[in-house]
């Protein structure tokens, strides 16, 4: 009986290999993902692992731990005394300090742009004389050794095309200046850093380009023989003061692999979940290709029976196939997914999210989940047909044109359809408008929601499909002519398998729809945000829009000959009132040129009344923590000094893109409070169009690279085309399931061909041309894509539509892209063409005596 | 199961009601569909089906001779009346007991031949040892095969096969668990009359020499001609019972029943 099965498989090779492309493709896109997340923690692993492997303790600043949205704040800098007590502690062998920066170092290109590929921009300061504390190894060249040379890192030294002897710039806290390479670097046992770059300076150079005076920001410690780095911990603790921190080098490499491996988990998640969709999509399709071939099947398994097979053994040979095809996609796919891991980081790079690299790891647990799941999904996709195929009575192999008993429940699927989608209400609900739940739950009841969503109304789809298939059935009709017509017959013959076969279609394009249309409302309230907030002419921020900047800049464009008003907006973070939250620093009697408050309490007024202990905080923040205007609350900043703040006003800035941070003060507290005094936007108002002005201001901020200089419409644009960039990486990866859905359409008219040759060949006897035989296939691809798009396209609005209605806090505006939606359409019909291809060619190719003998 | 494929009949029938019957039918009706539609196929058949002869059933089309059949061979389930089957009455089994009943007592020859299309001539003679995981004894499956001619086909596919090769391998089949009772409808049905004979011979033979119970639906006189009993079926009931009869008999009896 498995030889059965597997003959019977074996017999139909080409359509078992369209079936298990399906799941390939989900498949490929897990093991890619875990191939290349796995290799992006090696390869941090390695910088973090490699950079402390000679180094004993480490002493740094306690730093509050801080995180706002993801990002935690880093330590404030050491002073430098401490690496003398450091030394003098007798169980020290050797000791050196370091200069880090992650944000403010940047390398110029030959063009004079900083090269900025959204990955942190390095700089280093380093004691070169201590080998064994060198996180980095030397390619080419040498240290830096004054205060006119640096080190490179490799990746950018060969994008570039820099040598050691050239000359390069380096933009820093200070003017932009011209050094000498040296020398070219790298971390050890990584084959490249992704979109990261570093400059190593040495130490003295670090502390005066990046306001570290007196300062370092780590120190590294070797232990004397036969000290353990424990021990070594242990007597500089009880040396030091206890404002430092003590770590041996085992553990500050694993602090920082973790702050990293979250970010990697999230990329994991992230992509999984584009696998798990295609996935699911694959699912449908395999679910419906079993379902087709176990009713072709029909009298076959009637025989099986008849010679004495029982239930049992019918169960198990359409399980035995879908374990065979899954097992045999799942291999596929898996290795598949060697090679979209490499196209995934290419993706990736594309969208100058370059990630470090090595070799690609492929470990035992990838193989196991690829192959787990690839063979699960399959397998659960083929029991509904499996059991179909238990019920085919033995009496069947007797009778002429046999077909599939409908199943017990039949009737009862329009109920569990209901019932599916009423269940997919309840979580939505649920999810999206009950406000105490964790964040895991709610993305889970959302993810189940949706699924019990789309399971739903594929369902019902059945009941639909006469009607869509009329009205989507029209162009068919009028252009194709009778093979139009029968076109549209044909996809009504069997309304179960046209609906599942749309299903899968629709499940990508209510997804696209859905991107699409959050996206719209998204961009359009992002615009809007900053419409309503900017006054200024000119903005000036860092290259990457979202990093704060060096504050020089803002002097620099006060010299500007067109510059009327110049004012900067400081940020950093820091706890405020028990919470991670933004924290700005503005010149009260100016920042009114450049930025609108929308007051909830208070006026333009109160800035000049601020004085140094005043506060505006931001509606939500203070509904948050209870503050009225009179009250107050503590700021404690990431350097340890806290500030004793009063609330003066409340504003209310678009919840979706407030400029400012939760708490907004004058400038002179910011500075005496905050370490670092960096600039997130300076406001210039101009004398004079803003584009007329602009090459002047840009002229004198050229020695502050990193400072971009644009009018507001710049600004806004920038920043459509950097969302646009994000919403096409989820375009490329939902069209894998759109892709997926194609091979659905492509194995149902293969199967529905195969089943009519008889009728192919009669069509044929009386007179219709192999052309018409192709345009009927062809239409019947295209009604069934369409309906597809007609149940999908509806379902995405109404899920964009739930999200903006549960993101109501945040005031996402909600508008439909009727463009890109007719678009989708269009990808509908020519999805509907392509997969037409190959089925239309088979029939059309059918041999007319062959196919009217054909038994 | 050494027994197999020898010429002596299995024994277990020997209980019940009459040493040689091994399969009975009472009173069987069926009735399909419902209301002004419903169409009586059965009204009434009562039968004993003796060991070691071949049955023929003749009648007109549309008489009830594959319903019957069907009811009998426990493919379908009479409206009334009762099946027997080498001793066990049908009326009870659930899916699993059938299918077990079916293993051991029955063997099917279709019309259309019903082979799978992706295994050997062999293999689909193989089929329902396999599928009951069981093993043929060698010498004797030679000896099958040699019987109904396939020795030099047997690594064949059907599609590489004739229409009389593709019946034989179906009769082998039917032959190779050596059931109690093997039902054939319309063996010949779809086969020209030359290659017809010849199956009408093999299955006579399987008669003689392993005394293999036969029920054979059939619209060829000299296919009833070979017949130990030749039953007439006409509108759903037993409209003659004859025993070893003639050619010229069974024809006769044939324009009596449709002129009737
Ligand atoms: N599944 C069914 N549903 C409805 N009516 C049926 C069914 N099977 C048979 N019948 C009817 O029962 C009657 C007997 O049919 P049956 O197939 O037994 O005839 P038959 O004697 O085998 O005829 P033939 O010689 O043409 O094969 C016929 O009137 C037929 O239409
Ligand atoms: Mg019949």
């Amino acid at each position: 009986m498995i030889s059965v099965a597997l003959r019977g498989l074996a017999g139909r090779k080409f359509r078992a290999l369209l079936t298990a492309i399906a799941i390939v493709l989900g498949v490929a896109m897990i093991s890619g993902t875990l191939v290349l997340t796995d290799t992006i923690d090696r390869a941090f692993t390695r910088i973090f692992v490699d950079s402390y492997a000679g180094t004993d303790a480490v002493v740094s600043a306690k730093s509050p731990d801080l995180s706002f949205e993801g990002e935690s704040v880093a330590a404030p800098p050491l002073p430098e005394e401490v690496l003398d007590q450091v030394r003098k502690v007798p169980s020290v062998g050797a000791a050196v300090g370091s200069v880090f920066e992650d944000s403010a170092v940047k390398i110029l290109d030959s063009k004079g742009e900083p090269i900025v590929k959204n990955a942190p921009t390095f700089g280093f300061g380093l004691d070169s004389s201590v080998a064994r504390f060198n996180p980095l190894e030397l390619e080419d060249g040498r240290w830096p050794t004054s205060d006119r040379e640096v080190v490179i890192d490799s990746g950018t030294a060969e994008d570039e095309g820099f040598g050691v002897g050239d000359r390069v710039s380096v933009a820093t806290l200070q003017p932009v200046r011209d050094f000498q390479l040296v020398g070219i670097a790298q971390y050890g046992g990584v084959e490249s850093l992704g979109g990261a770059t570093f400059v190593v300076f040495d130490i003295p150079t670090a502390q005066k380009l990046l306001d570290r005076e007196g300062k370092l920001d780590a120190i590294s410690v070797a232990a004397r023989d036969a000290t353990s780095p424990d021990e070594l911990v242990r007597d500089l603790e009880g040396a030091l003061s206890d404002t430092v921190k003590v770590q041996t080098g085992v553990e500050q490499a694993e602090e920082q692999s973790e702050e990293v491996g979250f970010f990697v988990t999230f990329i994991r998640y992230f992509l999984l979940t584009f696998g798990a969709i295609a996935l699911f999509v694959g699912a449908f399709v395999i679910f419906n290709t079993l379902s087709i071939t176990v009713a072709q099947r029909t009298r076959e398994l009637a025989t099986l029976r008849t010679l004495g097979a029982s239930r049992r053994q019918v169960l198990g040979s359409v399980l035995l196939e879908a374990l065979v095809i899954g097992a045999l996609a799942s291999v596929i796919g898996l290795f598949s997914g060697l090679a979209l891991a490499s196209g995934l980081n290419a993706l990736f790079k594309a969208l100058e999210i370059e990630l470090p690299t090595t070799g690609l790891v492929f470990s035992l647990r990838t193989v196991i989940v690829a192959l787990v799941v690839g063979i699960v999904v399959t397998m659960l996709a083929g029991l509904a047909p499996a059991l179909r195929a238990t019920r085919v009575p033995p009496i069947s192999a007797v009778r002429e044109g046999a077909t599939l008993p409908a199943s017990r429940f039949a009737r009862y699927w329009p109920y569990v359809a209901a019932l599916m989608i009423a269940l997919a209400g309840a979580l939505l609900g649920f999810s999206l408008f009950v406000d105490d739940i964790g964040t895991t739950e709610r993305l889970l009841a959302i993810a189940v929601g949706v699924l019990a969503l789309f399971v739903g109304v594929a369902l019902m789809s059945p009941k639909l499909i006469r009607p869509l298939a009329t009205i989507v059935g029209w162009p068919a009709r009028r252009i194709g002519g009778a093979a139009g017509r029968l076109a549209q017959g044909n996809s009504l013959r069997n309304p179960g398998r046209t609906a599942a076969t749309a299903a899968a279609l629709m499940i990508g394009i209510a997804l696209v729809t859905f991107v699409a249309v959050l996206g719209a409302g998204l961009r359009d309230s992002n615009r809007d945000a900053i419409e309503s907030q900017i006054r200024a002419d000119l903005i000036l921020t860092s290259e990457d829009g979202y990093t704060e900047f060096v504050a020089g800049a803002s002097d620099a464009a006060k010299t500007a000959a067109p510059a009327r008003v110049v004012t900067e907006v400081r940020e950093e973070t820091a706890r405020v009132a028990g919470s991670a939250q933004n924290v700005s620093g503005i010149d009260p009697d100016l920042i009114t040129t450049g930025y609108a408050f929308d007051w909830k309490e208070g006026s333009d007024a109160v800035l000049a009344q601020l004085g140094t202990d005043g506060a505006i905080v931001a509606e939500n923040f203070a509904d948050d923590k209870g503050l009225l205007v009179g009250e107050s609350f503590t700021l404690e900043a990431p350097g340890g000094k806290r500030a004793e703040l009063t609330v003066k006003a409340i504003a209310d800035p678009p919840p979706f893109y407030p400029l400012l941070g939760a708490v907004t003060i004058p400038k002179q507290t910011f500075d005496s409070t905050f370490e670092r005094k960096r600039n997130r936007f300076v406001f210039v108002d101009v004398n004079g169009s803003p584009e007329a002005a602009k090459p002047a201001v840009e002229a004198a901020v050229r020695k502050y690279p990193d400072a971009r200089v644009q009018t507001r419409s710049e600004w806004i644009d920038k920043e459509d085309r950097e969302f646009q960039q994000f919403l096409s990486m989820l375009y490329v990866l939902l069209a894998l399931s759109v892709i997926v859905s194609i091979f659905g359409i492509i194995n149902t008219l293969v199967l529905s061909v195969f089943e009519r040759t008889r009728e192919v060949g009669m069509l044929r006897a009386v007179g219709m041309t192999r052309r018409q035989v192709r345009r009927m296939i062809r239409h019947e691809s295209i009604i069934t894509a369409l309906i597809g798009a007609a149940l999908g396209l509806p379902l995405g609005v109404f899920l964009a539509a739930l999200i903006t209605q549960a993101l109501g806090q945040f005031e996402i505006q909600f508008k439909v892209p009727t463009t890109q939606l007719l678009i989708f359409a269009v990808v509908a019909i020519v999805v509907g063409i392509v997969a037409a291809i190959l089925p239309a060619r088979r029939a059309a190719r059918l041999n007319v005596l062959n196919a009217l003998q054909y038994e | 199961m050494d027994t197999r494929l020898e010429p002596t009949a299995s024994s277990n029938a020997a209980s019940n009601g009459g040493s040689d019957v091994v399969v009975r039918g009472h009173e069987l009706t069926r009735r399909f569909g419902e209301g002004d539609t419903a169409v009586d196929a059965l009204r009434g058949v009562s039968l004993d089906v003796q060991r070691g002869q071949l049955t023929a059933v003749m009648g007109p089309s549309g008489s009830g001779k594959s319903t019957l059949m069907h009811i009998l061979a426990a493919l379908d389930r009479p409206t009334s009346g009762h099946v027997t089957i080498a001793g066990t009455p049908l009326g009870k089994l659930n899916d699993t007991e059938v299918t077990k009943l079916r293993r051991e007592h029955i063997g099917f020859v279709f019309q259309f031949f019903n082979l799978l299309p992706m295994l050997t001539a062999e293999e689909n003679v193989l089929l329902p040892l396999s599928i009951a995981g069981e093993k043929p004894e060698p010498d004797q499956f030679e000896e099958l095969l040699q019987k109904v001619g396939l020795t030099d086909r047997r690594k064949h596919r059907p599609s590489e096969l004739s229409g009389g090769q593709q019946q034989r391998v179906a009769i082998a089949r039917a032959l190779v668990s050596r059931p109690t009772v093997v039902f054939a409808d319309e063996p010949t049905g779809n086969l020209d009359s030359k290659t017809g004979g010849e199956i009408l011979e093999l299955m006579r033979e399987s008669v003689d020499s392993y005394g293999q119970t036969t029920m054979m639906v059939t619209h060829e006189a000299r296919a009833a001609a070979i017949a130990d009993r030749v039953l007439f079926l006409a509108d759903g009931v037993i409209a003659r019972d004859l025993g070893r009869a003639s050619t010229h008999d069974v024809i006769t009896a044939m324009d009596e029943i449709t002129s009737q």
